[in-house]
């Protein structure tokens, strides 16, 4: 917000309020959430807490950036949660030949899924919901067949991944930041970036424009469903345990309630990479704020329910201006 | 019921049914009604045209209640009489339980209900515990479609019929509600000739019955065969109201387009300056372009250095034209040749890299990506040139942005500002230069000047004799007469979607592109036998 | 051209009975494949079971079959309207689990409370749902993804965060909604079976139903042509709360207890059951009957794999999600071919 144009009347002054709050909400949400905390949680501000805050993030938060690009794109990916707990599997069959090749062809798994999705969305011409819909009941499916039930995961590399740090920085949350920061990058400095936003915003122009549609469309679901299946590896070295019937269930909700949360509107043409951060920073504080003052599940579920729903109603009053 | 030989016996007019006085309608920024005079009698057919921003949608829009017009700035004048009384419709149902019945110019219906289901929406006989008496609503719909000269099997979806038959329905809707007003927005677009026969015998007998027929339609011959009087519009006011009859169609065509045949004019009224003939090869070549309901075998060809304009009427087939050689349009045949080699035709890509761009119509769905900035827009096309190993080089596109931003005088806030937030003039110099980037050899200007301020004009205007001295191929369309005749070296006439004049040198005038225009049909045998031009 | 009739008209299309117009014989395969695909398959895949285990057409293994069909087909019900207006409904297998629960909980009080307190609750959800989306326009997938959540929340809340489970007695009228049969089939079917011919009638033969078509076929002309379209919307998702919180009851009644950790998982298994029964997910189309038989064939298939025994149970969400992906993109095939025309 650096260059103001002319301004200076009250609804002017009010828009860009408006604007204002709709853009960084996320971020005052954040400070007042902690704030809040400092004043009312007893130990909140310990190193202790936000690491564990901080581990407990990342893969949402890792799940969250590949949805930004999908919604970004003007889609949606319900398949992420599955994708994640196919990863799990993956991972856990093939730990085997060794960690990197299990991690190689989990992230692989994840991969083929993004192709899929992208076919269906971009040749054949299914609605992203539905497309993402039949590989998000199959891929679930998959991952069981797979992996029948819950196998611990006794690898020692793996191990270190999920609880080992860097300077009393956890490797969970390195590779969340680094991930981030990367996918930021994709959107602000690479061709794929621009052409995703502008075919986020306009698909006729995009097209007019001469952007090659189809092949950006299937590498944003191929870039979401790599992204989901890191984010069950990070999940599974964290719980040093492959859980395929349980593990990712409702992830596309709470990616979905970071990245609205975070400011990106679900019509497309945008991605804000922050704003996600933030929005995922956001649910698990709120969610830790309710549990560290023993107030039920319950309430958490329904508090991210009216969050989300305020959150969405906020980006209509965007999109309509 | 009377028969109605032939359409020469018009009866009599019958009293006015629906009547607007000193209607305006503004949007922000834009005046689209300005004081128009309109008034509708029952049996007759009334003609409304108007070129493109002239105001005819957003009238009917006023008149079946989805705008409201502007509040009146005298007491009288701004208001909608129909039956004798003001009335002010809130919605379009209540424009239609009042009597007032539009079939527009894409079908309406739902495709995947029957026909009967279409036909009775929301007013289906009931029986017994109010559930809906199929046996009996289908006997009715049958009779009515009977009545109209249509024997379908109603029980089928609707989609399964053509289109002329779904317009047919339409109609049979809106004739069943016991319209006393009928709209029609261009509903012989997409019709085959024996459907436009159907259409105006079932026309004629509407107005048999009193109805009064509001006819939208660009078709100069249809007008001619079916409407009694006509209303021409232009920028927002009507221009003339009165019998058809009375108005020849050279006449006409000078009305709508707000030029006078014989008129003198000093040139240098516009931005443009002389002409750049050259002798050169054409750079590219259209030829024979079809597609079906649009296109009849379209070929022209642009030489580098030169404004090829092309006229004709709104629906003529303009903006199909250029949209078919930019790829954006596939073709059913015909082929694109771009400096000695054919372009594979229906692909923007392709058209792209072998140097043809175009400049849509319709700026703001097609062109521009409002969210992104000014500098983001003009090198989107330019991308994968502007970048290494798929890393955007922000240093080169700053220069090329930089540079074109000067050259066209882009007013902006900076690079950095929302194109959405542009004026309609910069929005457009920033699409050309989007286009200038990649160094095209051919430019197809849809409209390039429309809805753009006078000062953007005559710049936007200059820029194109520019590009031309440059060496560029410009395609220009443009409904400003004026501007594609002092714009144009050669003018291409279209119309109904097939080549009929081509005007060069001392001939690209505009008497003799009205008279071109407004030329009587020869047949509508083959059209092709007159596709062709005379280079 | 001139015209002396009274009838000043020219035929324009022709269209007899087994003929119409534009439609060849692979246009009514295909449509033929999509109004009957599922149907033959479900004949296919029980004649198939029949021969090959001596244990599928036993009368223990279809009276549970077509039991636990009936909840699921309930909910495939309510599901069919929304899809068909367009729409989808996320929060059915939380409604579902939520109903269950209610049930079980007011059937201390009678059965009416048992029966009305799941219907007020999960239909005034649904009604919010419809609401939403089409007073306020939001996305219906969004709405209900949140619902579903929100639902969930409440259902942990009713039960002590769901360390809780109220039991139906045994001997209550509203325990033999569930476990009592009539003429040898159990009473859900029954209510299934009277709810389905309900809904059919609703959807073919009442004005609302034509609304929902009409919506879901083409929403700008159904405005146009006067149909009710925030209205039909905003009912079509409370039907789809109610049948889910009336699957959930009778389910409660059937297991005579509310167990909390049913229904998740629910809704992708119902409109998957819609959208195999030939009901297009981009809306206008569809019909009562192919659900239950999209219902019957997932439960018949889910039967399969429990019977071969060495096949984990999650084949039957690879061989749904697999269905689901097939006939979506038929559809999508059907559907562009049929615009080109």
């Amino acid at each position: 917000m650096t260059d103001l144009s002319l301004g200076g009347r009250t609804r002017v002054d009010r828009d860009r309020l408006l604007h204002l709050l709709q853009n960084y909400g996320v971020h005052l949400g954040v400070a007042v959430l902690l704030l809040v905390n400092i004043a009312i949680t007893p130990h909140f501000l310990s190193a202790e807490n936000f690491r564990t805050q901080a581990v407990q993030v990342a893969p949402v938060l890792v799940v969250a950036l590949g949805m930004a690009l999908a919604i970004g794109s003007e889609g949606v990916d319900l398949s992420v949660g599955s994708v994640m707990a196919l990863s799990t599997s993956l991972l856990s069959l093939y730990l085997g030949y060794g960690m990197w090749i299990a991690l190689l062809i989990a992230v692989l798994g994840g991969v083929a899924v993004g192709v899929t999705n992208g076919a269906l969305v971009a040749f054949i011409g299914v609605q992203p919901i539905v497309a993402t819909l039949a590989l998000m009941v199959a891929g679930r499916g998959l991952a069981q067949v797979l992996l029948p039930q819950l196998k611990d995961v006794r690898d020692p590399t793996m191990a270190s991944l999920g609880s080992g740090d860097l300077l009393g920085v956890p490797y969970l949350v390195l590779i969340a930041v680094a991930l981030a920061l990367l996918v930021a990058f994709v959107v602000r400095r690479t061709t794929f970036g621009r052409q995703l936003l502008a075919i986020g915003d306009s698909r006729p122009a995009a097209k007019l424009a001469g952007l090659p549609v189809r092949r950006v469309l299937i590498l944003v679901y191929v870039c979401s469903g790599a992204l989901a299946a890191i984010a069950g590896v990070l999940a599974t070295a964290r719980l040093t345990a492959s859980d395929p019937t349980s593990l990712g269930n409702l992830m596309e909700l709470s990616a979905i309630t970071a990245v609205v949360v975070g400011g990106t509107p679900l019509s497309g043409g945008r991605v804000r990479v922050g704003g996600t951060v933030a929005g995922a920073v956001l649910i698990q504080l709120l969610t830790a704020t309710l549990i560290k003052h023993d107030l039920p599940p319950s309430w958490t579920q329904i508090a991210q329910a009216v969050v989300i729903i305020l959150a969405v109603y906020a980006a209509r009053e965007r999109g309509r201006r | 019921m009377p028969s109605t030989t032939g359409h020469d016996t018009r009866p009599v007019m019958g009293a006015a049914v629906l009547s607007v006085r000193g209607l305006s309608k503004t949007f922000p920024g834009v005046h689209a009604l300005d004081g128009v005079d309109f008034t509708a009698h029952a049996g007759e057919v009334h003609a409304l045209i108007g070129e493109n921003g002239a105001g005819k949608s957003t009238l009917i829009k006023v008149l079946t209640g989805v705008y409201r017009p502007d509040p009146a700035a005298t007491p009288g004048t701004g208001v909608i009489t129909y039956d004798g009384s003001e009335v002010e419709f809130t919605t379009p149902l209540a424009a239609q339980h009042a009597g007032i019945s539009t079939i527009y110019q894409e079908v309406n219906l739902v495709p995947l209900m029957s026909v009967a289901r279409n036909l009775f929406l929301g007013r289906e006989p009931r029986g017994r515990l109010g559930l809906i008496d199929f046996r009996r609503m289908h006997r009715e719909a049958e009779q009515a479609l009977r009545d109209l000269g249509v024997r379908v099997d109603v029980r089928r979806p609707l989609r399964e019929l053509g289109v002329g038959a779904q317009q047919m329905v339409a109609l049979a809707r809106a004739v069943a509600v016991d319209a006393r007003v009928v709209i029609m927005d261009e509903p012989t677009s997409s019709l085959e000739p024996r459907e436009v026969a159907t259409l105006f015998g079932v026309i004629r007998m509407l107005r048999a019955r009193g109805v009064a027929v509001i006819y939208v339609s660009h078709r100069l011959d249809e007008l001619y065969e079916v409407c009694d009087t006509v209303t021409v519009l232009r920028d927002g006011t009507s221009v003339h109201s009165g019998p058809i009859a009375e108005l020849d169609r050279l006449r006409l065509v000078s009305l709508m387009l707000g030029r006078e045949v014989g008129d003198v004019r000093d040139e240098g009224l516009t931005n443009f300056s002389g002409n750049h003939d050259t002798e050169a090869q054409p750079i590219l070549e259209a030829q024979e372009l079809t597609v079906h309901h649009q296109l009849r075998g379209v070929s022209l060809a642009i030489r580098p250095g030169e404004v090829v304009g092309l006229g004709g009427l709104l629906g003529s087939g303009r903006s199909e034209t250029a949209k078919a050689i930019a790829g954006a349009l596939p073709p059913d045949s015909g082929r694109v040749v771009v400096a000695g080699a054919a372009v594979r035709t229906g692909s923007t890509p392709a058209a792209i890299r072998a140097g043809v761009s175009l400049l849509p119509e319709d700026r703001k769905a097609e062109g521009i990506v409002p969210g992104l900035s000014v500098r983001e827009n003009i090198a989107l096309a330019a991308l994968p040139g502007l970048s290494r190993f798929g890393l955007v080089d922000e240093a080169r596109i700053d220069r090329v942005v930089d540079t074109f931003m000067k050259r066209l005088r882009i007013k902006a806030s900076g690079p950095h500002q929302r194109v959405g937030e542009l004026s309609g003039g910069n929005q457009q110099k920033v699409l050309l230069a989007r286009w200038l980037a990649m160094n095209p050899k051919v430019l197809l200007l849809d409209e390039p000047t429309r809805g753009i301020d006078v000062g953007a004009k005559a710049e936007v205007q200059k820029l194109i004799d520019e590009l031309a001295d440059d060496g560029l191929g410009v395609l220009l369309i443009s409904s400003d007469v004026e501007e594609l005749i002092e714009g144009s070296d050669r003018v291409v006439v279209l119309k109904d979607g097939a080549v009929v004049e081509e005007l060069t040198g001392d001939a690209v005038t505009e008497d003799r592109l009205l008279r071109a225009i407004a030329a009587a049909p020869a047949t509508t045998a083959d059209p092709r036998t007159r596709g062709g031009d005379d280079d | 051209m001139t015209i002396d009739t009274p009838s000043p008209v020219r035929p324009v299309d022709k269209v007899t009975e087994g003929e119409p117009l534009g439609a060849s014989r692979s246009e009514r395969l295909s449509a033929f494949a999509q109004q009957h695909g599922a149907l033959v398959t479900l004949v296919l895949a029980v004649l198939a079971a029949w021969l090959s285990f001596d244990t599928f057409m036993t009368v223990d293994n279809t009276q549970n079959m077509a039991v636990s069909s009936a909840f699921l087909a309930v909910v495939a019900l309510g599901m069919t309207f929304v899809i068909i207006t367009g729409g989808i409904d996320l929060s059915v297998g939380s409604l579902f689990a939520l109903g269950g629960v209610l049930a079980a909980w007011g059937s201390q009080y009678g059965t009416a409370v048992a029966l009305l307190l799941p219907l007020a609750v999960c239909g005034l959800i649904g009604f919010v749902n419809g609401l939403l989306i089409a007073r306020s326009r939001l996305a219906p997938f969004i709405v209900t993804l949140a619902a579903m959540l929100g639902a969930r929340g409440i259902l942990l809340a009713v039960t002590d965060e769901g360390s809780k489970t109220y039991l139906v007695d045994k001997d209550s009228f509203f325990a033999t909604l569930g476990q009592g049969k009539v003429l040898g089939i159990g009473a859900p079917v029954w209510i299934t079976v009277g709810l389905f011919v309900a809904g059919a009638v609703v959807l073919r033969r009442s004005r609302f139903g034509q609304y929902v078509y009409a919506v879901g076929g083409n929403e700008d002309a159904a405005a146009l042509m006067g149909a009710p379209v925030a209205r039909t919307k905003t009912a079509v998702y409370t039907l789809s709360g109610l049948c889910a919180g009336l699957a959930g009851a009778l389910n409660a009644a059937w297991l005579v207890s509310g167990v909390t950790i049913l229904g998740s998982g629910m809704e992708l298994e119902a409109i998957s059951a819609v959208v195999i029964g030939g009901t297009l997910l981009s809306g206008g189309f569809g019909f009562i009957s192919g659900s239950l038989v999209g219902v019957l064939l997932l439960k018949v298939i889910q039967n399969v794999i429990n019977q071969i025994g060495s096949l984990d149970s999650a084949y039957q969400q690879v061989v749904s999600g697999g269905f689901l992906a097939v006939v979506v993109i038929a559809q999508t095939w059907l559907g562009r071919r049929r615009r080109v025309l």
